[in-house]
């Protein structure tokens, strides 16, 4: 009796000890490829391969559904509206995470939505007009996790595929997020 | 050799009982009444359709229990993506009209700690309503009460599946009263910053294939600027 006592206590403690020393949830990590701008800030780039990271294109009157076999809603509210899902990928051509990009042409803009699960989400909001040279900048208007403290800018551009490869994508979406962080001043009390 | 079975036995029955006191254990992770539902201020209301099948989209790894939807979507395989799911899904008013469109982003925590009650998800809704503008929230979600009020009792039934009505917010943070962020980027929108509670209310759960009947509810709490724009 003594020995199955011991036991359960032994089972209890080795239960408790695993929850507490094994993280329950352990996300693949790669290593963030950040550069310095010179004007201040750091950079980091993703790209998005057309047109295999598409996972969906949802817009009104498509005669291809991305991905086979979705139905779109046809809701008139939303005829205005033009959502694309992507798998986005770092600067060494592997998949990190996953995004939205979505223009509506009621508020006349163009919305990023980069989620890193690793990291955590950007938010970034575009003029919907591109610039000379098809690019499109617009601010980092929100973020979680190790985004959150985090503002500046993000840039998107279309570069075509000149390659001429077999199997090779069409293009890609290149997308450089300029990050600039809060300034907090030093604690003067914790300075000795 | 006698001895050595029956601490075996011990040990057996000493991590069950410590699973059961963890399922069973009232004190832990307890539902608790949303701080939006007390609010003063105007709040908005959107609803959607929390089942991969009836979603316009919904995709994962392919190997979960909720299967993608439709079969032929881009699967979340790689090795960084292989914990997140993401749904896009009509969002529609408190009157059931169609109010625009919402794509969510779910990543298992690694913040999970499962002796305190906490099986969390870092979720990001990015969602654009029509005449209004766009809204980034940004949250975890505790799926344990659920786990343990749903979850498991379908798993333990001789069915696999379990039906009734259960009603939970799933939002735990990042605000202090365990509120989600809410932050408008366009339109009437812009500049919101603001907080939001997301819940859940289950109808019918399979143990083999998740969630069979279940509708998704954000609350989000407006300032008197933007309720008054809004209601225009």
């Amino acid at each position: 009796m003594k020995t199955f006592i011991i036991g359960i206590l032994l089972g209890i403690a080795a239960a408790a000890g695993a929850l507490y020393a094994y993280p329950a949830v352990d996300q693949h990590r790669e290593a963030s490829i950040v550069s310095v701008a010179p004007n201040g800030g750091n950079i980091e780039s993703f790209h998005v391969n057309i047109p295999m990271d598409r996972v969906m294109v949802g817009a009104p009157g498509r005669k291809q559904s991305v991905p086979p076999g979705m139905q779109w809603p046809t809701d008139e509210e939303l005829s205005g509206i033009r959502m694309e899902l992507f798998k986005v990928r770092n600067t060494r051509d592997i998949v990190v995470g996953v995004a939205s990009r979505t223009s509506a042409s009621d508020a006349d803009v163009i919305d990023w939505v980069l989620h890193l699960p690793a990291r955590g989400s950007l938010y970034a909001t575009m003029q919907s007009q591109a610039s000379e040279g098809g690019m499109r900048r617009g601010g980092i208007t929100a973020g979680s996790r190790e985004f959150a403290p985090l503002k500046g800018f993000m840039t998107e551009r279309w570069v075509a595929d000149t390659s001429g490869e077999e199997g090779a994508p069409s293009g890609r979406i290149e997308l450089s997020a300029n990050y600039i962080g809060e300034y907090i001043p030093e604690d003067e009390d914790g300075l000795e | 050799m006698k001895y050595l079975l029956v601490l075996a036995a011990g040990v057996l029955f000493g991590v069950t009982l410590f699973v059961a006191a963890m399922i069973y254990n009232p004190f832990m992770a307890e539902r608790r009444l949303s701080p939006i539902s007390v609010t003063d201020a105007e709040v908005m209301s959107l609803t959607y359709m929390n089942v991969p099948s009836e979603s316009i989209i919904f995709t994962n790894d392919g190997e979960s229990r909720q299967q993608p939807h439709p079969a032929k979507v881009l699967q979340l395989w790689e090795a960084p993506i292989r914990l997140t799911s993401m749904m896009t899904s009509v969002m529609r008013d408190a009157r059931g009209r169609t109010a625009g469109i919402g794509v969510k982003f779910s990543s298992r925590s690694e913040r999970t700690r499962l002796l305190n009650g906490e099986a969390l998800v870092d979720s990001t809704w990015y969602i654009h309503l029509p005449g209004r503008g766009s809204l980034f929230i940004e949250q975890s979600e505790n799926y344990w009460p659920f786990f343990r009020e749903v979850a498991f009792p379908a798993w333990r039934s001789s069915a696999n599946s379990w039906k009734g009505t259960w009603l939970g917010d799933m939002s735990a943070g990042p605000g202090a009263l365990g509120t989600a962020r809410v932050t408008g980027g366009s339109g009437t929108l812009r500049g919101l910053d603001t907080h939001g509670v997301e819940s859940l209310s289950a109808r019918a759960y399979s143990a083999d294939k998740g969630l069979v009947a279940a509708e998704g509810r954000l609350l989000i709490e407006l300032p008197s600027i933007v309720a008054d724009d809004t209601s225009q």
